[in-house]
């Protein structure tokens, strides 16, 4: 074995690696997200069409991944989490990752371009560029609020697939966009706060290390009141309705008691019974998200039939 | 006499070939299909000249003048 690990470590990767830099997991939601924009949007965009966007939009956001992995592959070698990663295990050269990023990044935008127009396309780029260049190479390192500036990235895909079919931004757009931003800083804290991952020793100021665990569970408590108005709003929209708004109603009354709970504990009873309330609301929040885009989509899908929307 | 068995490195590199491989064909595919989309649903489309020409739409190859001045169809 001591000669394929040789051959390993000289850059020989499989298909799958190059898959694995792409991120497929943060992927998958990119592709759910972009896919809710594209189909609540008014105006009949061909399904092919469609499809294209949505598979372009995820490209990119897999390019801004392998960029990523990239610029972070000295952190990821610390990390347990990402030690496995393809650029840490040596079996894809930093430089390849750059590469191939970079030539994914521009394929993504210009097909998007293609496919459906400028505007989307640009807002593609600029979303690579935050998440690449903002987020992983400037505020990652730099600062505990990175999660919150750096959940931007992530809430552009439906943004995108709205605007791959209207061709402009409008304020149902925007509230897709707020909904994912607000959320992911409770989401990422909860995670931090029993995920104790050696983010210091890899240089990665979070906010469980340098404010303290006490603070954060303030934080999650904020930002989750901070989410709700937006979450509401978009009820009373076009892309709301009756189903919407009531989905909204339970959901975010369960996060702000989940993230109430988090607030009023403190490490000694977090310990005792191994961070159930906090792996609880972590878990929660994910069914928050797709079940919020889960009723656009509900709603999007039942106005043929005069039943979805106001 | 037999072939020598293959390092798992030649396994390795041939998945990645059969996997780009089929990358680019799903590409071929995708661009082929947008061009088709898009092209069906261009509706008059006259080549590069952007000059209409009404004898080409049907119906009005009767009604319609023979020439009409270039800055009014455009």
């Amino acid at each position: 074995m001591s000669d394929a690990r040789l051959y390993e470590q000289s850059g020989e990767a499989g298909f799958g690696d190059y898959i694995a830099l792409l991120k497929p997991r943060v992927m998958s939601l990119v592709v759910f997200t972009a896919m809710v924009g594209v189909l609540v949007a008014p105006g009949n965009v061909h399904p092919f069409i469609a499809m294209t966007s949505i598979l372009f939009i995820a490209l990119g956001a897999g390019a801004s991944g392998a960029l990523n992995m990239w610029w972070d592959a000295d952190i990821d070698a610390v990390m347990k989490r990402t030690a496995k990663r393809p650029i840490p295990m040596g079996r894809v050269q930093p430089g390849e990752a750059l590469g191939f990023g970079l030539a994914l990044s521009g394929i993504a935008v210009v097909m998007l371009a293609l496919a459906s127009n400028l505007l989307a396309a640009g807002l593609l780029a600029f979303t690579i560029f935050f998440y690449a260049v903002v987020y992983s190479m400037w505020l990652k390192r730099s600062t505990p609020q990175n999660i919150v500036i750096g959940g931007a990235a992530g809430a552009f895909p439906p943004m995108i697939g709205w605007v791959a079919v209207t061709g402009g931004i409008s304020v149902e757009a925007v509230l897709m966009f707020m909904l994912i931003f607000m959320w992911t800083p409770p989401h990422f804290w909860a995670l931090a706060l029993f995920m104790k991952e050696d983010y210091s020793n890899a240089g990665v100021p979070m906010l469980t290390v340098t404010h303290g665990r006490k603070v954060t569970r303030a934080h999650i408590m904020v930002y989750t009141v901070a989410l709700v108005p937006f979450a509401l709003a978009a009820g009373f929209t076009s892309i709301g309705g009756p189903i919407y708004l009531a989905v909204s109603v339970i959901l975010n009354a369960v996060f702000l008691w989940g993230a109430w709970r988090i607030w009023r504990r403190d490490e000694v009873q977090a310990e005792a019974d191994h961070y159930a309330v906090e792996k609880q609301v972590f878990k929660f929040s994910l069914l928050y998200l797709f079940l919020h885009f889960g009723a656009f989509l509900a709603e999007a899908a039942l106005k043929p039939y005069g039943l979805g929307g106001w | 006499m037999a072939f020598p068995e293959q390092h798992e490195l030649h396994k390795r590199r041939f998945g990645r070939n059969v996997g780009l491989g089929l990358v680019l064909a799903a590409f071929v595919v995708l661009i082929f299909g947008l061009t088709v989309v898009k092209v069906t649903r261009l509706g008059q489309a006259q080549g590069f000249d952007h000059v209409l020409r009404p004898e080409i739409v049907p119906g009005q190859s009767e009604t319609a003048p023979a020439a009409r001045p270039p800055e009014a169809t455009q």
